[in-house]
């Protein structure tokens, strides 16, 4: 026999102005199964809760239905007031009589009367509950960056540091990202190369640390807690316990003329090679398009100079399956291809560059040893126009709707590292708008105009094209209202950045959301900035949005926060309100395994007891450490033998028909 | 003021926990009115509501049922509300055969941010049911049996 | 009833079919146009002009009979503004009450010239007068 509790809350005046609270009590006393019907002004406070405890003890309650707010607002504290005098939490019910009734009624009489109804409806719906026990799940110690650059690596360390060991999956054959290539930082200036690498090294040598560089995730399974990664490490050919970075083979190698993409492909490399000096680990790669001995099978010059034997040509890729209880994508990003940007000649004028290839002409390690020289002809530029805004902010198909962030600091900071080692040189900015949020970022911006001579103009560029010789710049001031026809050496264009093309296929195999311009979309936009919808999936730097590198190491670090805070925990509790099959009904039909978002649902043979014999059937499984309770499969199933524990077929009829009498 | 007998529909909407739900009470927390008629149901998904329930409403006297859930893209569970818009897409024209308007069923969805969505949406629903009048009653026979 | 300043923008940017709203004012559409330098309001005021009202010094201007009609702006405008739409809406708002003036087929044999591209001439079906 049933033995249900209703309390009908006031919440202050909040319910009772429009509620009729006794009236409800009385009903409620008259409901079938109701043995107790109490109010109390608020039913959340310590003391509204200690009533509802001592009925449960007293009245020796199998059901409680809280007539109340929102049960997104209290369900929880009422939930526990019930555990805590051994009531199943899953007995508890609430019926929504503040935000659903008394805050959008004002008739006293209908807000009452539905009021009654909605508690009539917890009712039947309580009276066809039945306890149930959350999953519970271990944790393994252990979590999978993806990504190296400056992300992945805070977020590492960072977990490393509480004490946890940590994977970072790297598809390059060095750490250090897009980082690695800028040449200073705004908006301090520090050079990139001396804030980068220490953390590098650091990242190297944390015994919790493990680097899977020149690797790319294959597969992932499992759940929060219990990922299992396989983890493809592409041959390098070169074998890492034996390689001591001498740098002979790369000296040696007579295939020079591979495009050198560190440096964006402003000069060459060898086909055995490290991307760059201060690279971690310091070991070659052998890049098989170029490699002579690849091609043709006849070289093997690399091979007969390593004094350390370290070069094997028959390396295979190898595959390691690992297991994890966090995953944090810190996929970063790319600027866009500017084939579809005619109008600027990017692809007709070797002069027409991007930023990012001009971070490497700055740099002391780039391709002209930090002499900004035109790529054309190695002349010292004269005349530089930089042009914002290069794919960003646009609704067209070639552009990206976003803003980039980044590009009006970068700009800001290449005009004034120009005019100050070159004052000899005029930049131009063409700008739409300046947006410099951040700390001391507008500051810096308008001592790149004031104090360095930098030519702001306001307009952009309608084409670039090439004169006797050299380069003309088509644009239009706006403020001045006149066209400009401008000379230039060098063209710079802001591209827009996107997320790295790895992120899609990572997302998929994360079963982690990502919005149109394919960024991983958080689990909150505010509240839960970090986190992907899918659990113990954390999300690092810019392949959630854009972003600078300050930021950057700020997400980075919340990321680790979550992850370690994840980490920590003894074991995980799984939904309870899981799908549950009807075993000796189920025909096995596959239905509801199909529309499962999860891959909760897999089929056993199972030996079932039929009058006369025993035979074997297949029959749904659920792994209700997987299942997240959405009822997906419920009404797929042909047979209706599958139902949702906690919104069982049952309890929602009932509802229904509580509602609707 | 003078009285009139207007006719009282019976409204069940099944909302979604995460979107639709949390819409229905920044609704009301925001204090936006709409009819006492509508009667909500919680259910963890849109793709929780099975053709059975509305049918069930149906013969027990609703006159008008709703299911609101994410907008699409937006699910908790990823795709749950494209299963329901496919399945309600089946089941209103079931009902429309066996007699039951179109304009007494409907799809909504609504985001757990557009609590003036969701007043809007309920307030529009209950007039257009209310215009129709009551509904017929369908009826399980397997009962008189 | 004769329209008022006001009235006339908001019915040419309905007949234009384009979306002045959407301007970011990024200035692409005067810094691509091959004439815009000939132009006493160049391609990118249109927009805003319009959004504010000011039909009357627009259907005034001297552009909209410089204008090529080329696309141009339309062409490089990142928000899909297609100013050549506008510029079409304001030609035609100028042309069409002054009655029965554009450029008859028969005429064009005596006005055509050797090194006339043929975008002068599409565009001078557009704008002729006499």
């Amino acid at each position: 026999m049933q033995r249900i509790g209703v309390f009908v809350c006031h919440c202050g005046s909040n319910i009772a102005a429009t509620v009729d609270v006794e009236k409800v009590v009385q009903a409620a006393r008259g409901v079938p199964g109701v043995v107790c019907a109490q109010d109390y002004r608020y039913m959340c406070s310590q003391a509204g809760q200690d009533l509802i405890r001592c009925a449960i003890r007293e009245e020796k309650l199998t059901g409680v239905v809280v007539c109340s707010c929102s049960p997104r607002m209290h369900e929880a504290t009422f939930r526990r007031a019930a555990e805590q005098e051994g009531l199943n939490p899953y007995l508890v019910e609430i019926a929504n009589i503040r935000e659903q009734c008394s805050w959008i009624h004002k008739d006293r009489d209908q807000a009452t009367a539905k009021a009654i109804v909605l508690m009539r409806a917890a009712v039947e719906k309580v009276r066809r509950d039945q306890p149930l026990t959350a999953g519970k799940s271990g944790v393994v110690k252990r979590a999978l960056v993806i990504g190296g650059g400056i992300a992945g690596l805070s977020t590492a360390l960072d977990v490393a540091g509480a004490g946890f060991e940590v994977d970072i999956v790297e598809k390059e054959p060095s750490i250090g990202g897009k980082m690695a290539q800028l040449d200073k930082t705004f908006p301090t200036l520090d050079c990139s190369a001396c804030i980068l690498t220490p953390k590098m090294v650091e990242a190297s040598q944390n015994e919790n640390i493990h680097l899977y560089t020149y690797s790319e995730v294959e597969e992932v399974s499992g759940f929060v807690g219990n990922f299992t990664v396989t983890i493809r490490k592409k041959a390098r050919f070169v074998d890492e316990t034996r390689c001591t970075g001498c740098g002979v083979c790369m000296e040696k190698c007579p295939s020079k003329k591979a495009k050198n993409e560190f440096n964006c492909g402003l000069n060459t490399r060898s086909a055995i090679y490290i991307p760059f000096a201060q690279a971690i680990p310091n070991v070659p790669v052998i890049d098989t398009e170029n490699c002579i001995k690849m091609k043709t099978g006849k070289c093997g010059i690399c091979q007969k100079n390593c004094a350390a034997g370290a070069i094997d040509y028959t390396q295979k890729d190898e595959r390691i399956t690992r297991e994890y209880g966090a995953i944090v994508a810190a996929t970063g990003f790319q600027p866009i291809g500017l084939q579809a940007f005619g109008e600027y000649g990017y692809d007709r004028y070797p002069d027409v560059i991007t930023s990012l290839e001009l971070e490497r002409l700055m740099n002391a390690a780039g391709p002209t040893g930090g002499e900004l020289r035109c790529p054309s002809d190695g002349r010292k530029p004269k005349e530089i126009v930089f042009v914002q805004c290069v794919g960003s902010r646009g609704q067209s198909c070639r552009d990206k709707s976003y803003c980039s962030k980044i590009c009006c600091m970068y700009t800001a900071k290449h005009a004034m590292l120009i005019r100050d080692h070159w004052p000899e040189m005029n930049v131009h900015v063409m700008y739409i708008d300046v947006r410099t949020p951040g700390k001391n970022f507008d500051e810096f911006y308008r001592r790149a105009a004031e104090e360095y001579g930098v030519d702001y103009i306001k307009g952009q560029v309608g084409k670039v094209y090439e004169q006797d010789g050299r380069l003309k710049v088509q644009a239009s001031d706006l403020l001045d209202d006149r066209q400009l026809l401008l000379n230039a050496d060098l063209v710079v264009l802001a591209a827009a950045i996107e997320p790295s093309p790895t992120a899609r296929k990572l997302a998929t195999m994360l079963t982690a959301s990502m919005d149109t311009n394919d960024f991983f979309t958080e689990a909150h936009p505010k509240l839960r900035p970090v986190e992907s919808p899918t659990a113990g999936i954390f999300l690092s730097g810019v392949c959630q949005g854009p972003k600078d590198i300050p930021e950057t190491v700020a997400q980075a670090g919340a990321a680790a926060a979550k992850v370690i805070g994840l980490l920590s925990k003894k074991e995980l509790t799984a939904n309870a309100c899981t799908a549950q099959p009807d075993e000796g009904r189920c025909n096995g039909c596959g239905e509801c395994e199909k529309v499962c978002p999860y891959g909760a649902i897999s089929y056993e043979e199972k030996e079932m007891r039929v009058p006369g014999k025993t035979e074997k059937r297949r029959v749904a499984r659920i792994n209700t450490a997987l299942c997240q309770g959405c009822g997906a499969c419920t009404v797929a199933c042909p047979s209706g033998v599958m139902d949702l524990l906690g919104f069982s077929n049952r309890q929602i009829l009932s509802e229904v028909d509580a509602i609707c009498r | 003021m003078p009285v009139t007998e207007e006719f009282s529909p019976k409204i069940v909407a099944f909302c979604c926990n995460w979107c639709s739900y949390a819409g229905a009470d920044l609704a009301g927390s925001s204090r936006l009115s709409y009819p006492a008629e509508v009667k909500i149901i919680r259910v963890p998904c849109s793709c929780r509501v099975n053709p059975m329930f509305l049918l069930r409403a149906f013969q027990k006297g609703a006159d008008g049922v709703i299911l609101c859930g994410c907008h699409p893209g937006d699910c908790h569970y990823s795709t749950g509300n494209y299963y329901a818009r496919r399945r309600m897409t089946l089941l209103f024209s079931m009902l429309s055969y066996l007699g039951i308007e179109k304009e007494r069923t409907r799809v909504e969805w609504v985001s757990a941010a557009e609590g003036a969505r969701f007043a809007g949406v309920m307030n529009d629903f209950v007039k257009t049911v209310r215009a129709l009048g009551p509904c017929r009653r369908l009826e399980d026979v397997r009962c008189r049996e | 009833m004769k329209k008022t300043e006001k009235e006339q923008a908001a019915w040419l940017i309905a007949v234009s079919g384009a979306n002045p709203g959407a301007c970011m004012r990024c200035g692409r559409c005067t810094a691509a146009c091959p004439v815009a330098g000939e132009m006493d309001i160049k391609p990118h005021h249109f927009a805003s002009f319009l959004l504010h009202g000011q039909a009357g010094a627009l259907l005034q201007s001297q552009s909209i009979w410089v204008c090529l009609s080329c696309m141009a702006c339309s062409e490089r405008c990142p928000r899909g503004v297609d100013p050549a739409r506008l510029m079409e809406a304001v030609r035609q708002g100028a042309v069409r009450p002054r009655g029965e003036t554009h450029l008859s087929p028969d005429d064009v044999p005596a006005l055509l010239q050797e090194d006339m591209p043929q975008q002068a001439l599409a565009a001078a079906f557009r704008k002729y007068r006499k």
